[in-house]
């Protein structure tokens, strides 16, 4: 695979349709820039500023560029928030669309099959995998990404979180936690 | 185009396969192979709903036993052939330098359209997903279609994929974020008040 790759990136190199270094800036963009404490920041910032969370909850893309995120596979944002009664959970069961500018490049198990097919007819069965026992009484909302808007699920703020900072709270947001798998 | 990429509601693809502090890349081609995806994509040849048409396209077999990589460099190459992006001697000048890579990731490719009209629906009303099977790309999943469900937010007017992804211009109609309860797309063996949620363009819908 990996020659294959090189093989093609040279052909595209020599016809100039491609700048190495322009390759290299990207792969360092989505390793090091973006990535979810990107979207930690945006959780952090609904928990303790209501009304951010209240613009947040009505124009998620307005509301995130205020911290100045967004851009790619987060040009239409729709933020989620889960409640003791409701859970979210974000899937996107034709590809694999994810909110990049806030969660960054999605992890392999949100890429797979068994993750796309099940997330849809058995939400309850995929949590349980990822060790989240939900009871009947929790509504699950799924969403299926099927167009160009991504969604962001804001987690439920934990208990005894009270006097911690804004960074020290969005230290506690886990990526899982933004896409529905976990509860913090 | 029914494929076996349209996977939603399936059983029996496997368990999960959770990995901890999962690195962004496992190797150092599939970073190429991300960055070669954007980086030829500002060629302009092509557009994003063709992208993921260019996927589907990879035969179902072999879709299901390849990596999200490897199956985002089939797609890459066969965009670049049936685009003639390579063919002849031409040495050209690339299109996106390094310079230039901040502002494109950060301004992205919005896929609203600032097209005057209505769409046919309202928040509040019933509609049925319609019982379309196209050949080529869409993006109407098959576990939903004839079912019924509720629109639930306007999206505005955005792309539609089922004609951009053919080069048949974009087409651009009001989308909708339309809720389905669980126990309509799944039965009534379904959770009460669990439901899914999809995003979907007026011509795949009908009232109800």
């Amino acid at each position: 695979m990996a020659l294959r790759v090189k093989a093609l990136e040279s052909l595209l190199v020599e016809k100039g349709l491609v700048d190495p270094a322009a390759l290299d800036a990207i792969i360092e963009t989505y390793e090091v820039k973006v990535g979810p404490r990107n979207g930690a920041r945006v959780v952090a910032k609904a928990w303790t500023d209501p009304a951010y969370r209240a613009r947040l909850l009505e124009d998620a893309t307005a509301a995130i560029a205020e911290l100045g995120l967004g851009g790619r596979q987060g040009e239409h944002m729709v933020a989620v928030e889960n409640t003791p009664a409701v859970h979210n959970l974000v899937v996107c069961t034709l590809c694999s669309c994810y909110p990049w500018s806030v969660l960054g490049l999605p992890p392999t198990w949100y890429k797979s099959s068994p993750y796309r097919s099940r997330a849809v007819i058995d939400p309850r069965g995929v949590l349980a995998e990822f060790g989240l026992e939900l009871g009947k009484e929790v509504e699950i909302r799924v969403w299926d990404s099927t167009a160009e808007v991504r969604y962001l699920v804001i987690p439920e703020r934990p208990a005894g979180t009270e006097g911690l900072s804004e960074d020290q709270l969005a230290s506690l947001v886990s990526r899982d936690s933004m896409i529905g798998t976990a509860r913090l | 185009m029914n494929g076996v990429h349209d996977m939603g509601g399936m059983e029996g693809l496997g368990p999960l396969d959770i990995e901890p502090d999962e690195p962004v890349f496992h190797a150092p081609w599939e970073a190429r192979v991300l960055a070669l995806t954007l980086a030829v994509g500002a060629w302009g040849r092509w557009n994003i709903d063709a992208s993921r048409h260019a996927r589907e396209r990879i035969p179902g077999p072999d879709y299901l036993a390849m990596t999200y990589y490897e199956k985002w460099l089939a797609g890459l190459t066969r965009l670049i052939e049936e685009s003639g992006l390579v063919a002849g001697d031409e040495v050209r000048a690339p299109r996106l330098t390094a310079a230039d890579v901040p502002a494109a990731l950060a301004r992205g490719g919005p896929a609203s359209r600032d097209v005057a009209g209505p769409g046919r629906f309202e928040v509040g009303d019933k509609v049925r997903a319609r019982n379309l099977n196209p050949p080529g790309h869409t993006r109407l999943p098959r576990y939903a279609r004839g079912h019924v469900g509720l629109i639930e937010r306007d999206h505005g007017v955005h792309v539609l994929p089922d004609s951009n992804a053919h080069f048949l211009g974009e087409a651009p109609e009001r989308l909708y974020g339309v809720r389905f309860t669980a126990a309509e797309l799944w039965g009534e063996g379904a959770a009460g008040r669990d439901s899914v949620h999809l995003d979907l363009w007026d011509s795949y819908l009908d009232p109800a």
